[in-house]
């Protein structure tokens, strides 16, 4: 499903990335760890197309098709979804219109018909329930004077609404107590199917106890050093990065 | 066809018939400003003798004054001889059909949703089919007949109910007050009148009836607003289609008086033609717009959307005489290209116990300047008076500037007075998580400017709030990127 070979990118004329590969197919959760400054969150601003990453070699294929020409709204149409780690506050923009107009933007740039207010309701009705979120939230201003537990969750209810094919989540741990770690895997979990990928971008080891990957990676300098599976998550918590970036570093 | 032609031809008719549009007058008079050419405009409009005396009266005054010259915008200096002061209903070259409009033009009509017919009528295409907009008037003049309430042109009132008039006319901005006031009082060609009886509530919002009718009002418009005792109208002014006009120059007075428990509320949305890409050919709008709250408990709503011009230099005011009186200002001001805009409020407080909220969101995008000056005055005798005021600039891109001066006087220890005032750039991140859930880069700028100017769109009333919305987003297409 995704394919990236070789990737570097800059950022204000920096490398970050460094020849990057991974490769992940329909159905399975990758756990992309590092230490600070590895370069995880460029990688995900990168996939989303965000301005001022700029790419300075290397593929990204989604599906087959080469990822980096396309506008970041072209992305989220073609099912690509990036859960922020700092959503981001929309002073008086209406939570339900907003979610309600970029949904049908993706659905009219795909072709298919745009959801009417009764059908929108009754979808979010089912998608609050199912990410466990206050139903007032979807009243309020998007993002504006939420807590942080409330910005996280507010996302995963983006992702349940727009059923991304590839979810990728930057840091969606950092910052919640227990609780709030909780539902938001939930809400991860619920969206696991054969056909959708989910990428985790963490620092922690403590989101892969309630989400299971199927594959992890370690990102240093900008490319992965490491990839194995479940326990690799357990090693580095237990012995920090340092012993695979040559640097010493807590985990 | 011969007999609907015919039955148009009755109905057009019909329509001068009930006075409301301006008489056609084949006629202009030279350009240049003189004594003689007030008489000659009151003498052709067959005014009364004590409204000619109050024009050449404000016409003296005004040779005394120069143009003010506090404010922020800039302009060559207007030639005041080079206007013809009898600008009689401009018979603008009449296209035949709307093939024959700028395509530019129409497509903003499409976008904004604008009916054929009123398509026509905007762009001066002659309208062969006014059979709607002519009905629709006929019911609601019948409606507002029922409720006594009076809707006509100033000309009409001054013969109809020149009491009224004389009684109101400049009670609230006197000749005397600012330069372009004195000249729209030597010079006012139409305008509107509306008086509303003790006790009535004004049965309909006084809008889409205006929205064709109010065409070819002048360049000096004069607005007076009458509500007795215990009433309550809402009036809505302009027209969010963009309207061109061969006067460089709009001075327009507007004058509101609310009596005892009585409210107005007067809702703007302007965007008169703003200038080509140098700014060149735009509007100057220097507008006086000011409401009396003479009674008790009587309360004055501003609500204004500015998107057009060259040049905006209004300052919407509220006089609160009465005792627990209210005036609000909600304003939003565009600012694109080469536009310049000095808005704002001025609310005096007098009575006791007078509550003023004012909400302003200026939006500077490309080159656009834009200064939000406010005055709030408590006087002496203003005991217990409230201000609070919140003043809100965007800047999108980094060649527009957004500039304030509030102006506070405080001379009754119990007021109290609140500002605050925001400065912030439409953000990079907003329109990045907007686009990374789909959006396009325009529906991301319309999205967030939308919200920023929610508190004020939601003033509005609803269908004028749903166009304001579009055509904020239309305003500001290309701005960004």
């Amino acid at each position: 499903m995704l394919s990236i070979r070789n990737l570097t990118a800059d950022v204000d004329g920096k490398a970050i990335l460094n020849g990057l590969d991974l490769e992940v197919k329909p159905g399975e959760v990758h756990a992309i760890m590092g230490p600070n400054g590895s370069g995880k969150s460029t990688l995900a601003h990168v996939l989303a197309g965000r301005d001022g990453y700029s790419v300075s070699g290397g593929e990204v294929e989604f599906e087959g098709q080469s990822l980096l020409d396309l506008e970041p709204e072209e992305r989220a149409a073609r099912g690509i979804f990036l859960a922020f780690q700092y959503p981001v506050e929309l002073p008086g923009v209406n939570n339900a219109h907003f979610l309600k107009e970029a949904l049908n933007a993706q659905r009219r740039a795909r072709g298919e018909s745009e959801l009417d207010s009764v059908a929108f309701l009754k979808l979010i009705k089912e998608k609050i329930a199912q990410v466990s979120m206050q139903p007032e939230l979807i009243k309020r201003p998007v993002n504006a004077g939420f807590s942080g537990g409330e910005k996280k969750r507010n996302e995963i209810l983006q992702m349940a609404v727009f059923e991304p094919k590839l979810a990728i989540l930057d840091e969606t741990d950092s910052g919640l107590d227990i609780d709030a770690l909780r539902t938001v895997s939930d809400g991860v979990n619920a969206i696991r199917s054969p056909e959708r990928a989910i990428v985790l971008v963490t620092h922690y080891q403590r989101l892969l106890d309630y989400i299971e990957p199927d594959v992890v990676h370690v990102l240093a300098g900008g490319r992965i050093v490491r990839t194995g599976d479940k326990a690799l998550a357990k090693e580095l918590e237990s012995k920090g990065y340092g012993w695979l970036t040559g640097r010493d570093e807590a985990a | 066809m011969g007999s609907t032609a015919t039955e148009m031809d009755e109905l057009v008719a019909r329509g001068y018939e009930h006075g409301f549009v301006t008489d056609i007058e084949t006629d202009v008079i030279p350009p240049g400003l003189n004594e003689d050419v007030i008489r000659l405009i009151s003498q052709r409009k067959g005014e009364p003798e004590w409204i000619l005396e109050s024009r050449l009266k404000a016409y003296q005054h005004w040779l005394t004054m120069t143009p003010p010259d506090w404010s922020s915008v800039r302009h060559p200096p207007i030639d005041f001889q080079s206007i013809s002061y009898f600008a009689a209903p401009k018979k603008k070259p009449e296209l035949q059909s709307l093939d024959e409009v700028d395509p530019e033009l129409l497509a903003t009509y499409e976008k904004l949703g604008i009916p054929i017919e009123e398509q026509k009528a905007l762009a001066g295409v002659a309208v062969d089919a006014v059979f709607d907009s002519v009905s629709v008037a006929t019911t609601f003049r019948k409606t507002l007949a029922d409720a006594g309430v009076i809707f006509c042109s100033i000309s009409e009132a001054l013969q109809e109910h020149p009491d009224l008039v004389r009684e109101n006319l400049g009670s609230v901005v006197p000749h005397t007050d600012n330069y372009f006031a004195a000249l729209n009082a030597a010079v006012f060609t139409d305008g509107t009148f509306v008086y509303v009886p003790k006790g009535v509530r004004c049965p309909m919002e006084l809008s889409t009836y205006f929205r064709i009718n109010a065409q070819n009002t002048g360049q000096f418009e004069r607005t007076l607003i009458v509500a007795e005792e215990g009433s309550y109208v809402s009036y809505l002014e302009g027209c969010t289609a963009p309207q061109r006009d061969e006067n460089q120059l709009h001075a327009a007075v507007v004058e509101l008086v609310a009596h005892t428990d009585a409210q107005i509320k007067y809702s703007t949305v302007q965007n008169w033609y703003p200038g080509d890409a140098e700014g060149k050919g735009g509007i100057y709008n220097f507008v006086t717009k000011r409401g009396d709250c003479r009674g008790d408990r009587s309360k004055i709503s501003w609500t204004q959307v500015e998107t057009g011009s060259a040049i905006t230099w209004k300052y919407p005011s509220c006089i609160l005489r009465g005792n627990d009186s209210i005036g609000e200002f909600y304003s939003v001001a565009v600012t694109k290209g080469m536009q310049q805009a000095d808005t704002g409020t001025k609310m005096i407080h007098i009575g006791r116990n007078t509550r003023s909220t004012i909400v302003s969101k200026g939006i500077s995008a490309g080159k656009g300047q834009q200064a939000y000056r406010g005055l709030v005055r408590m006087t002496q005798r203003a005991e217990d008076a409230r201000n609070h005021t919140q003043c809100d600039s965007l800047l999108i891109g980094d060649r527009c500037g957004a500039h304030t001066f509030p102006y506070i006087e405080v001379k009754n220890p119990s007021a109290k007075v609140e500002h605050e005032a925001t400065t912030s750039k439409i953000g990079e991140d907003q329109l990045f998580y907007c686009r990374s859930r789909g959006l396009s880069e325009e529906d991301a700028v319309s999205m967030v400017v939308n919200g920023f100017c929610k508190e004020v769109f939601k003033e509005l009333p609803m269908e004028f709030a749903v166009e304001a919305q579009k055509l904020l987003a239309i305003s500001l297409e290309g701005a960004v990127g």
